[in-house]
């Protein structure tokens, strides 16, 4: 196994697209979470009044 | 037949390539999951039930991931083999571009959002379903049936033929009589589909020791069951025009293509499909050796006979086409 240090260009660049595509997954995830939250409460988001 | 040796992780320490965030797509058969999509949005559209919009897409989103975990689990378990026969050794644990241990820790975290995702936004028994289905594809069959028995496909087929009920069950919370029989369609073309691939892959499989029906029986007795499973399976493609589920469209793509399908299985019942166990000369699926043609049309047509029929069933229900429920017709 390569040193982890003195990786080459070519795992740089592999290293960089999985982080880019493993942040973007969870940042997707995140937005998914959200939008389900907002859709199963439904009108009891919009139509909330406070104590 | 005993189990193979477990799967190893160290091949993978001989890595030339570093791993792409695109092998770790590959792990989730994106092809594969395209069909399972596919087939689960015709049962969550079929049960004719509103949904929200963006919960169905959730719920087609977790059936998809879940088809992609349980092809990762599948392909952390399946190295050995998979390295073994030209269809799969390139695929990213066989190749070393990928750990084993990444493709198990994928396929086990992708397998448990979505089912969490699925019991959350939608229902739990979608999600059961889900789960079951994951499990069944990555353990049944994976580790147990693959390996063992030239049943293997035959059963396993479960698991291919679940997601039209999950998707089903997503919709409605139920899972009624038209939602299996879309599962029994499915179940009942795996056989003949990929006992015609393996008709033609036999050496592959022969030699990386799973017992495929052509491997076990032989291609003669291999050819007559595709012929007995095709004479089972067309009749019941008809069924939903007399269940309520499929239209006068469905009906007539149903009979014309299920004639079609048991002219071609005829056809390789009488052909020498798989006899020889020579070298093909090169990985095409498709490119295969004169007398394999006949198993070669029988794969392309099952693909295309499978696809047309849930579509038609998709494009009926989306433009509001009567179903026929011909079996209400004939009790009156």
């Amino acid at each position: 196994m390569s040193d982890p240090i003195r990786e080459t260009e070519a795992e740089t660049k592999a290293r960089r697209g999985r982080n880019i595509a493993l942040a973007l997954g969870l940042i997707l995830f995140v937005i998914l979470i959200f939008v389900v939250t907002i859709v199963r409460l439904g009108g009891s988001v919009t139509n909330a009044t406070t104590p | 037949m005993a189990m193979a040796t477990a799967p190893t992780t160290d091949k993978s320490e001989q890595a030339a390539a570093p791993a792409r965030w695109q092998d770790f797509v590959q792990l989730l058969k994106p092809r594969v999951m395209s069909l399972v999509v596919f087939t689960a949005l015709t049962g969550l559209i079929c049960a004719d039930h509103a949904v929200h919009p963006v919960l169905a897409a959730v719920a087609i989103l977790c059936i998809a991931v879940g088809a992609g975990a349980s092809a990762s689990l599948n392909m952390w378990y399946d190295a050995d083999i998979d390295a073994k026969m030209r269809r799969t050794r390139s695929r990213p644990v066989p190749a070393g571009r990928v750990q084993g241990a990444d493709a198990l820790a994928l396929g086990v975290v992708l397998s448990i959002f979505s089912v969490m995702l699925m019991g959350m936004a939608l229902n739990w028994l979608a999600a059961g379903l889900l789960a079951f289905t994951i499990l069944f594809y990555a353990v049944v069959y994976t580790m147990w049936l693959k390996r063992w028995t030239a049943q293997n496909i035959v059963i396993g087929g479960l698991a291919g033929a679940l997601p039209p009920v999950i998707g089903w069950a997503a919709a409605t919370g139920t899972t009624p009589l038209n939602a299996w029989l879309l599962c029994a369609i499915i179940f009942m073309w795996t056989p003949p589909h990929f006992w015609a691939l393996s008709l033609y892959t036999r050496e592959d499989y022969a030699k990386a020791g799973v017992p495929m029906m052509p491997v076990v029986a032989g291609a003669a007795s291999t050819r007559r069951q595709i012929m007995i499973y095709s004479l089972l399976f067309t009749p019941l493609c008809l069924a939903p025009a007399f269940t309520g589920l499929g239209g006068p469209i469905y009906l007539a793509v149903a009979a014309g293509g299920g004639l079609v399908f048991l002219v071609l299985a005829a056809r390789l019942a009488r052909s020498h499909a798989g006899d020889d166990l020579g070298q093909r000369n090169d990985d095409g699926l498709y490119d295969v050796r004169v007398g394999a043609k006949d198993a070669r049309n029988m794969f392309a047509f099952s693909i295309l006979y499978l696809s047309l029929l849930f579509a038609t069933l998709l494009g009926e229900h989306l433009m509001g086409v009567r179903p026929l429920a011909l079996l209400g017709a004939l009790q009156r």
